[in-house]
């Protein structure tokens, strides 16, 4: 499929599951900032989890398909996905061929981050093993920054079956939990000990707020300051995907998909990396808090989402082989099958 | 300076632990760091899917679906294991610069804050080996330790808008060279035609951490020489193997 850009949205970049390997060499990670919603909106619309799709940002795109025809999945928040000016609905596998206009009429709450998967996925050249933009340093993706109106995408090549998996919905159980209350789960470490047992217990006890500075690099947050116990710079470590480093003043800054490969704050703790996806949802203003879990509860979480994306693998496959009558099929009836010498007199009725 | 300790392996997340061997910078604790690295590349551990060496720790990078909770105690066990063996030679990357002129504007104020000529600044940012503690900051940007004292320049108090990759600077007692176009303050007293960082290469950097660099002064032709042969793709940086343990 081909397809224009007509308007570009806010933020429109080509993500993938980002560009792993290259943290030692100081080249930043990237990749979608919400990955489990990601990953789900993939797999919806045919795709291997991790295949390049459109990451969108509070105001989505309009997108005109010049030529083909193709399944597309919209996941994440919810941003007004339309097809041809009516509302479609999300995680759900959408045909749409040469003439089509997906659009997104605005933010209807659940977040600001939407995700635009195309079975084939959005065929820009990888670089270092990856399709992910990185916009600081201009590196992959669309030409290294986000889609400008006039831009020309191309999809790639359809995965088997892709056809047979329009209408494909993601059961609601495989999907997470994004109440807004929920405190997101943050291992301790590894520098929790560079802070006074009093600014652990502020850190774990309070409401935070999501500053105006909160992009695809991190979040600095606002509340209640988080005391250090001997000063706030360490000798420069790693920053994993969700550490929460908190400098001078106190604030923590939560480390997101753009962040610097290595830092000089000490990092409190390390929020779960589904979670991760739960924080980039939330938007200026919006609250958040932590709680504390063990490494053991962390990798059992992990290895429950795992579960989970491969539970929404085999619902792709029970739907895409799924019988199938033609309009006006009574769906009942009887015929002989035929298995060597042996006749099977086989019956079907309709379950009403 | 403060050397190694006994490791320590701290939570990281659900996807990362972090072996530490040392809280400042200091090159018996980065040698920890890249013997473990080095130990873990050679030796795999299931489910293991990221090495980032820093200063003085090894993040270690997983896919949780593939690991136990015991994978601390495992990579504590492996970072005791290796206690006691010592660093010996390590590898030199030599890279050509031109200093001064319009590639190293900062030249003069360098040599005029250390109270030395342009030409002695340069033969003592030339007269030793630095080692590679990490890469970080930006794609390919090595944080080098071991620069002459003397040499030591504040930064600039107005940052540049935009230094051109390869540009060579110094910042406080550090040493350093640009990878990418970027902004920054260090003060600039040359550049090398060597690209520091090519998505399109494997591997993508020149440099690496252990890795150990030496500054090589080039004249206007030996410059363009380079320049031209990098152009090609036609360019081997010359490596050297060190043998002693030493900086200078």
């Amino acid at each position: 499929m081909r397809l224009e850009v007509r308007r570009p949205g806010l933020l429109s970049t080509v993500q993938d599951g980002g560009r792993w390997g290259y943290q030692g060499k100081g080249v930043p990670v990237a990749g979608a900032m919400d990955l489990p919603a990601f990953r789900r909106g993939n797999l919806v619309a045919g795709n291997e989890p991790e295949e390049a799709a459109l990451e969108i940002t509070v105001l989505g795109p309009t997108l005109g398909v010049l030529e083909g025809e193709g399944i597309v999945a919209a996941a994440g928040a919810d941003l007004g996905f339309a097809l041809n000016g009516a509302p479609a609905p999300l995680l759900t596998a959408v045909r749409v061929r040469s003439g089509d206009e997906i659009s997104f009429a605005g933010p209807r709450g659940g977040g600001c981050r939407g995700y635009l998967c195309f079975a084939g996925g959005v065929a820009v050249p990888p670089v270092m093993g990856s399709r992910s933009t990185f916009l600081r340093g201009a590196l992959g993706g669309f030409h290294g920054r986000a889609l400008r109106a006039g831009d020309v995408l191309e999809t790639g090549d359809l995965p088997p079956l892709a056809f047979a998996g329009e209408g494909f919905s993601c059961p609601p159980d495989l999907d997470l939990d994004r109440s807004a209350d929920r405190p997101l789960r943050v291992v301790p470490g590894p520098q929790d000990d560079a802070f006074t047992a009093e600014g652990r217990e502020i850190f774990f006890s309070s409401a935070y707020r999501v500053t105006d500075e909160a992009d695809r690099m991190g979040y600095r947050l606002e509340g209640p300051p988080v005391a250090h116990s001997r000063g706030a710079d360490i000798v420069s470590d790693a920053v994993p995907l969700g550490a929460i480093q908190i400098p001078g003043h106190g604030r923590p800054i939560c480390m997101l998909a753009d962040r610097q490969t290595t830092g000089g704050y000490p990092k409190i703790a390390v929020i779960c990396s589904d979670d991760v996806g739960v924080l980039a949802q939330r938007m200026a203003g919006d609250t958040v808090r932590f709680v504390a879990v063990t490494f053991a509860e962390a990798l059992r979480w992990a290895k429950e989402e795992g579960d989970a994306l491969e539970n929404l693998r085999r619902a792709r496959s029970t739907w895409r082989s799924r019988p199938r009558f033609p309009a006006g099929w009574d769906a009942s009836g009887r015929w002989t099958l035929t298995v060597g010498e042996r006749a099977y007199a086989v019956t079907w009725r309709a379950r009403s | 300076m403060d050397g190694p300790t006994k490791p320590r392996v701290l939570f990281a997340g659900d996807r990362c632990v972090v072996v530490e061997f040392g809280t400042a910078i200091d090159r018996a604790v980065n040698a920890r760091v890249q013997q473990l690295r080095r130990d873990l590349e050679a030796r795999p551990l299931g489910g293991i899917t990221e090495l980032v060496p820093t200063y003085r720790s090894l993040a270690v990078y997983f896919d949780p679906r593939r690991v136990g909770e015991g994978l601390p105690e495992l990579l504590a066990s492996r970072a005791a294991s290796l206690e006691g063996s010592a660093e010996t030679g390590g590898r030199c990357v030599v890279i050509p610069v031109g200093y001064g002129g319009e590639r190293g504007p900062d030249l003069p104020e360098v040599a005029r804050h250390a109270g030395l000529s342009e030409s002695e600044v340069v033969s003592r940012h030339t007269g030793r080996d630095y080692y590679c503690y990490m890469l970080g900051f930006t794609p390919g940007f090595a944080y080098l330790g071991g620069m002459d004292e003397t040499l030591a320049t504040p930064r600039l108090a107005n940052p540049r808008t935009k230094i051109p990759a390869g540009s060579v600077g110094i910042a406080g007692a550090q040493t350093g060279i640009y990878p990418i176009d970027s902004p920054g303050g260090w003060r600039l007293i040359g550049r090398t035609p060597l690209r520091l960082f090519d998505p399109d290469r494997t591997p993508p950097t020149l440099l690496d951490a252990g890795l150990w660099v030496r500054f090589v002064a080039v004249d206007e032709g030996e410059y363009a020489a380079v320049t031209d042969q990098v152009r090609r793709g036609a360019y081997v940086p010359e490596v050297r193997d060190r043998e002693g343990n030493h900086e200078a």
